[in-house]
């Protein structure tokens, strides 16, 4: 696999990122039309998922759980806006309720996925992901992340604090 | 933290005494550029050229307020949605990675 391309653009809360597989369109499809190789590679090593009912079609819907190292256990599902074997897929991604409700207090994402044969038994996947606001962006990724943030907003304030008031 | 990769940027523009200022003066987003320049012992180029390291790292931005341009400190607004879309570059990196792993896992098997 190679990432050719990494584009972001936080004016529009946007990113797109294109990679290329040593494989082809349909073998590339089914990591996301399979649920057991879904679930191999959507959650990180720490939060592996786990699909409970998945329907990849138009209309459709994926519902999945995460384990996390002390045992809890978010939930999430898809939304299947589009779904063409085997090029695009979009859906709207969110967390849901223990009871499996779309959880509303917090906002989800949209995704494009599209695969196309790039030839030589290659195959091009480009992914845009829009999250609806910044907010949005940093209630969803600072979940996880709340440390790093406020690690990094306290190490900028203690350089922009560092010259001092001259006036003091 | 190494998920944070574009605050390296934002580290490298907040590594100079007159870009720290800058920040600090903008935070009220009251001056353009050629306002701030006239802080500084040096030439209106060099100055807009530090506003410009600024604006890439995402730490200010400009804005219009009727016919005039100001130039605002803005930590909380692109700084952070970068840093967000940082950490979701990170985690879909991570997915690219285990997607190539099981392709390449199950070749390997079925060969």
């Amino acid at each position: 696999m190679t990432l050719t391309a990494v584009r972001k653009d936080p004016a529009t809360q946007t990113m797109t990122t294109t990679a290329e597989f040593d494989a082809t369109p349909d073998r590339v499809w089914q990591l996301w039309a399979d649920p057991r190789q879904l679930e191999r590679w959507w959650g990180p090593p720490t939060y592996p998922a786990t699909v409970t009912s998945h329907d990849l079609r138009p209309g459709g819907r994926v519902d999945y759980y995460m384990t996390g190292p002390t045992g809890d256990q978010p939930k999430g599902y898809w939304d299947v806006v589009e779904a063409e074997p085997p090029r695009s897929i979009v859906f709207r991604d969110g967390f849901a309720n223990d009871d499996g409700t779309p959880n509303t207090d917090l906002p989800g994402t949209e995704s494009r996925i599209r695969i196309e044969e790039i030839g030589d038994g290659r195959t091009r996947m480009s992914i845009e992901s829009r999250f609806p606001s910044v907010e949005a962006m940093e209630q969803l990724l600072a979940m996880g992340m709340e440390d790093g943030l406020s690690q990094a907003v306290s190490q900028i304030d203690a350089i922009l604090a560092e010259d001092g008031d001259p006036t003091r | 933290m190494s998920t944070l990769a574009g605050i390296d940027q934002v580290f490298s523009a907040l590594a100079d005494a007159t870009r720290r200022d800058i920040v600090r003066r903008a935070i009220d987003g009251t001056e353009g550029v050629a306002e701030l320049a006239e802080h500084y012992p040096m030439s209106f180029a060099a100055v807009q050229k530090h506003v410009a390291v600024l604006e890439r790292a995402g730490v200010i931005t400009k804005e219009r307020t009727g016919r005039r341009k100001v130039v605002r400190t803005n930590l909380d607004g692109l700084l952070i949605a970068r840093r967000l879309l940082d950490t979701y570059e990170d985690l879909w990196r991570g997915r690219y990675g285990r997607m190539t792993d099981l392709i390449t896992d199950r070749k390997e098997t079925h060969a």
